[in-house]
């Protein structure tokens, strides 16, 4: 697949990103380096492109029907301008990805990732029914400002939007544009997600970017937060080869949903709510400095593969690596030492749990 | 006292037969931010291009090949306490290791400065 180009990049170059390739796009890893960005997001604000990500819209009288059969959501349960966590599943409880969904008047908008966008609307599109219509906002970009300064500044910038709880979205207007702007992320610190057309991307980039709390921070930093936060990433956490109760996301199963079923890959799922699952997804605070990376075995004392690090670097916040594996489920208990094979050594981490930096999220009602 | 520089981005600082080595200022920016550095013990003895140190940033890991043979007289600790010296002195107080050459003439296959500013722009 050749290399597209972002909605941002001359925008990122002339910021003095470095550009890597990463979900067929050229995209920022990082400006002014990872750790200090990421340290910034934690403290003030960061800007990320996260244009890169699918934007969906599905809408025709039958989307409701058609979605409820593929996600394991209550849509009865699903608000108006409400954003739920959900899977794409297989029929074998495989997940497909993972993505945010959004009721929005007639339509429902979905969020799915960029490495894998093309497969989810190939699965959408085999398995919607006649009636539900599926459209790619590829004139969309889309913007994630972070940290625990974002609400007061974006407040200046598009007024109201302080008064969105964590996980609820509206339309505002910025910069005389009208952007579609949820309270969300994927670092753990409060925040939003910014859906605009691509035409006015640079403007309103240079808009949020002038304020003095806000820095851009790149993929790297991305992804150093949000394994801090105890969020799994596509394509490394999270495959076709996990389940949701594997990989700890029950919470995205609806209870209704769990009883009823009715969705793909629900047996699956009903079977190992009840018998428990074979291993599970833990986080694991490593030994030492040495970052212990994906792919890295977990072993037994006799050296048997047992489980795998899908995550793993070293935490900024935390002066300390840390990592994400599949472990068996007997050892994935909080406590637990594990043993981790890297590159010939043996380290040794201990089971944790996530996040292992807490979350910060604006919830209404909660004492701030 | 001569520096010499490797395709693999070490510098090596020859001072009669002893060299002291780390990794280029292009280096560490490639690399991004150092968060572990390994280092060799005294005493133990490095073939040219074989494995000689570990740094790893953010990212990535890496290792640093030994850019000439000898026998290593002291492992830098500072960086091994320190890592980001590698990032804030790399061509300083961030060096990982110094060796007895075992051979003078493995130097020829290396860059000057001048040779290896070029080579860098090259790339």
């Amino acid at each position: 697949m050749s290399e597209q180009l972002l909605p941002l990049d001359g925008w990122h170059r002339r910021r003095g990103a470095r550009m890597v390739e990463f979900a067929g796009y050229q995209m920022p890893i990082q400006y002014e380096g990872i750790i200090a960005e990421h340290r910034w997001t934690r403290e003030s604000a960061g800007l990320f492109d996260v244009s890169h990500m699918g934007q969906l819209i599905v809408a025709g009288p039958a989307a409701e029907q058609g979605l409820a059969a593929l996600l394991p959501a209550d849509f009865a349960m699903l608000k108006e301008g409400r954003p739920k966590y959900s899977l794409l599943l297989t029929a074998e409880a495989g997940i497909i990805d993972d993505l945010m969904i959004t009721r929005r008047g007639d339509h429902f908008y979905l969020v799915v990732n960029g490495a894998t966008k093309a497969g989810d609307i190939e699965h959408f599109q085999a398995h919607l029914p006649a009636g539900a219509v599926l459209d790619h906002m590829k004139e969309q970009a889309l913007l994630a400002l972070q940290g625990p300064k974002a609400a007061d500044l974006l407040a200046r910038l598009a007024p109201g939007v302080a008064e969105l709880g964590f996980m609820t979205a509206g339309a505002f207007t910025l910069g005389g544009t009208t952007c579609w702007i949820s309270r969300s992320g994927y670092t753990g610190e409060d925040g939003f997600e910014i859906s605009l057309p691509a035409a006015d991307a640079e403007r309103i980039a240079d808009m949020i970017l002038d304020q003095p709390e806000v820095r851009p921070i790149g993929l790297g930093a991305r992804d150093s937060l949000r394994l801090e936060a105890g969020l799994p990433l596509y394509g490394h956490d999270l495959d076709l080869t996990t389940t949701p109760v594997e990989a700890g996301l029950v919470f995205a199963i609806a209870r209704r949903r769990r009883e009823e079923g009715g969705f793909l890959g629900w047996e699956r799922i009903a079977a190992e709510l009840e018998n428990g699952p074979i291993r599970k997804r833990v986080g694991l605070v490593v030994e030492g400095r040495q970052p212990v990376r994906e792919g890295a075995l977990v072993v037994d004392g006799e050296g048997n593969e047992v489980g795998k690090v899908t995550s793993g670097g070293f935490a900024p916040s935390l002066d300390a690596p840390i990592a994400m594996a599949y472990v068996p489920a007997a050892m994935a208990a909080p406590g637990t030492i594990v043993e981790l094979a890297q590159r010939g050594r043996v380290h040794r981490g201990t089971v944790t749990a996530m996040p292992f930096v807490p979350h910060r999220y604006h919830r209404k009602g909660a004492p701030q | 006292m001569t520096v010499y520089y490797s395709k693999e981005h070490e510098w090596i600082r020859v001072d009669g037969d002893t060299a002291t080595v780390g990794i280029t200022d292009f280096a560490q920016g490639q690399l991004g931010d150092v968060v572990f550095v390994e280092v060799p013990e005294a005493g133990k003895a490095l073939h040219k291009g074989g494995e000689a140190a570990v740094v790893e940033s953010v990212k990535a890991a890496s290792d640093v090949y030994a850019p000439v043979g000898g026998t290593v007289i002291e492992g830098n600790q500072a960086v091994v306490d320190e890592p980001s010296l590698v990032n804030t002195d790399p061509e300083g107080e961030g060096w990982f290791f110094k060796l007895t050459l075992a051979d003078t003439h493995e130097l020829n296959d290396l860059m000057n400065a001048e040779q290896y500013k070029g080579y860098c722009e090259s790339l």
